[in-house]
């Protein structure tokens, strides 16, 4: 069997576009609880969208231009709304145990995105040309040498940290993203604790 | 996969969700709402710090950085791996120091490539300071000891004026031409220039001038940083200049540098011992799924309740019984 026919019977099966955007949900997805995760992949949009005109003007436009601070701005607020609604997801996704009934790997995912996150938004910091990129670029290189990660990962390499910002890391946050997705589409979304017979939730 | 989850919510109420719909609200929500807090707040950007900006306004501390470059007495001429086989900033865990282990990967050797390279490159140009850059090559480490420390001495007792430096005169040999020559090339912006790593047209390694500009002896940059409140026993791991928020998400990160021991008996480790322990705190938040006891904080916490509470709601009352009322008398 050719290794096309056998991914398109294998995506047929598991992942069938119908699945992939389901024009119904359990009805306990309606709550407010559920939006900071999209609302996360809309901050994750604008923060695509701001970084590629900031980048189609290279990294020093937006010290001379008006214009161009504004996209800093609007790339700036964007991390903030990003991460903010980000870690109201996990806290939420937390107190929901969402990774009941074989959904662990899902939230392994949600973690990897949110490190990841982290460094993407450590590089930018010190990609910004700027005092606060001189500092913080100065002191943490202490806390990378000190576990021997500088050696490879030059902080004070400004060319290597504006590579690793404006291309590999949101390339893998963008990835990661897709992927845990994917596994909420796939699995569906994880139920309410269940109730007792009365009605009650059940709580040991 | 898709007859496991159908099975997983069969008898599950359904109901219509737009998840495209939800999508673009969320979007323009988000959109608006940025958009409304980069035109009132805007984004912090204080310039960057230059040689030439240091030289003229702090010439004594500017100085005293670029004599102890040359003397091996700053925080990066004894630093360690990766920029050379000092021990000063050496950090372990344990008995294990990856930091060692790894070792020297960007070579600097502060003596020559912040002070005596520099100048050697520009001595053609000036025969004063030729001669002492020669003067001083060319006599023994014990004899270069001397001249720094002495300098060391006098330059305590040096006045500015303006963007000036008086020096009171000592026995120095050629350091002090060589510090003026110095002065000289940091106030004239040449020195920005020097530094650069790169043997090529094209540069953006800015290793050397950063370790130059904020060594930790530079006191100019190390105020600035406090009247920012960037210092580490300040959170500035997570602050920037201005007041925004910073990277508020490294709070956790942040912590481990104001409370003991971190700050006390592991003082000396307290970079490696921070990294050590987000990294144990972030396996366990990573593996919180299959981590006994933990994996079932959630439910004891309750929280859950207050998020599916309309779900409850209607689960009781479709399970409980139908309340039987009395039925009126009713006359035949």
């Amino acid at each position: 069997m050719s290794l096309t026919r056998r991914t398109q019977q294998a995506l047929a099966e598991n992942l069938p576009y119908e699945e992939l955007l389901p024009y119904e949900q359990p009805a306990y997805v309606h709550s407010y609880v559920y939006l900071f995760g999209v609302a996360s992949l809309a901050s994750f949009i604008l923060l695509i969208v701001t970084g590629i005109v900031l980048a189609a003007f290279g990294p020093q436009w937006w010290h001379f231009s008006a214009v161009g601070h504004f996209f800093n701005s609007l790339h700036f607020w964007s991390v903030q709304a990003f991460f903010f609604f980000m870690v109201v997801h996990l806290w939420a996704t937390f107190f929901q145990g969402a990774w009941r009934d074989g959904r662990g790997l899902t939230w392994v995912v949600g973690v990897v995105t949110f490190l990841v996150s982290i460094l993407t938004a450590f590089t930018g910091y010190i990609s910004q040309q700027n005092f606060d990129a001189q500092w913080i670029a100065v002191q943490a290189k202490d806390a990378m040498n000190s576990v021997g990660v500088g050696a490879f990962f030059n902080v004070l390499n400004f060319g290597q940290m504006y590579g690793f910002h404006i291309f590999l890391l949101p390339l893998a946050v963008g990835v990661l993203i897709a992927i845990h997705l994917t596994m909420v589409r796939m699995r569906g979304v994880v139920k309410p604790y269940p109730l007792d017979e009365k009605g009650r939730e059940v709580t040991s | 996969m898709m007859a496991r989850k159908h099975a997983y919510y069969r008898g599950v109420r359904m109901a219509p969700y737009d998840l495209i719909r939800e999508f673009l609200i969320a979007l323009s929500v988000v959109t608006v709402l940025v958009i409304i807090l980069a035109s009132v707040l805007s984004s912090p950007d204080e310039p960057p710090l230059t040689l030439k900006g240091i030289a003229r306004a702090a010439p004594q501390s500017y100085v005293q950085t670029a004599l102890n470059e040359l003397d091996g007495s700053s925080g990066i001429s004894d630093y360690g791996p990766p920029y050379n086989n000092g021990s000063g900033a050496v950090q372990s865990i344990g008995p294990i120091s990856v930091q060692q282990l790894v070792g020297v990967h960007i070579p600097v050797n502060t003596a020559q490539d912040f002070v005596l390279g520099p100048l050697a490159e520009v001595a053609p140009t000036n025969p004063a300071w030729k001669a002492a850059l020669n003067r001083y090559t060319a006599a023994s480490p014990k004899q270069q000891a001397a001249w720094t420390n002495a300098y060391n001495t006098a330059l305590a007792k040096a006045k500015t004026q303006g963007t000036g430096l008086i020096v009171p005169s000592c026995a120095c040999g050629p350091v002090p031409t060589m510090m003026a020559a110095m002065l000289t090339l940091g106030q004239r912006g040449a020195m920005d220039g020097l530094l650069l790593t790169s043997r090529q047209f094209y540069q953006t390694d800015y290793t050397r001038p950063l370790l130059f500009t904020a060594d930790p002896d530079n006191n100019f940059v190390a105020a600035r940083a406090t009247a920012f409140n960037l210092q580490g026993n300040q959170w500035g791991v997570m602050n920037e200049t201005g007041n925004y928020p910073g990277q508020a998400w490294l709070w956790l990160y942040s912590l481990f540098y104001q409370i003991p021991p971190y700050t006390t008996a592991w003082a000396a480790n307290t970079d490696a011992l921070a990294v050590f322990s987000v990294t144990i705190l972030t396996l366990i938040l990573m593996f919180l799924p299959w981590i006994p006891g933990l994996n079932r904080l959630p439910r004891y916490l309750g929280v859950y309740r207050l998020i599916w509470k309309d779900w409850y709601r209607e689960e009781r009352r479709r399970t409980e019984p139908p309340v039987e009322t009395a039925t009126p008398e009713v006359q035949v």
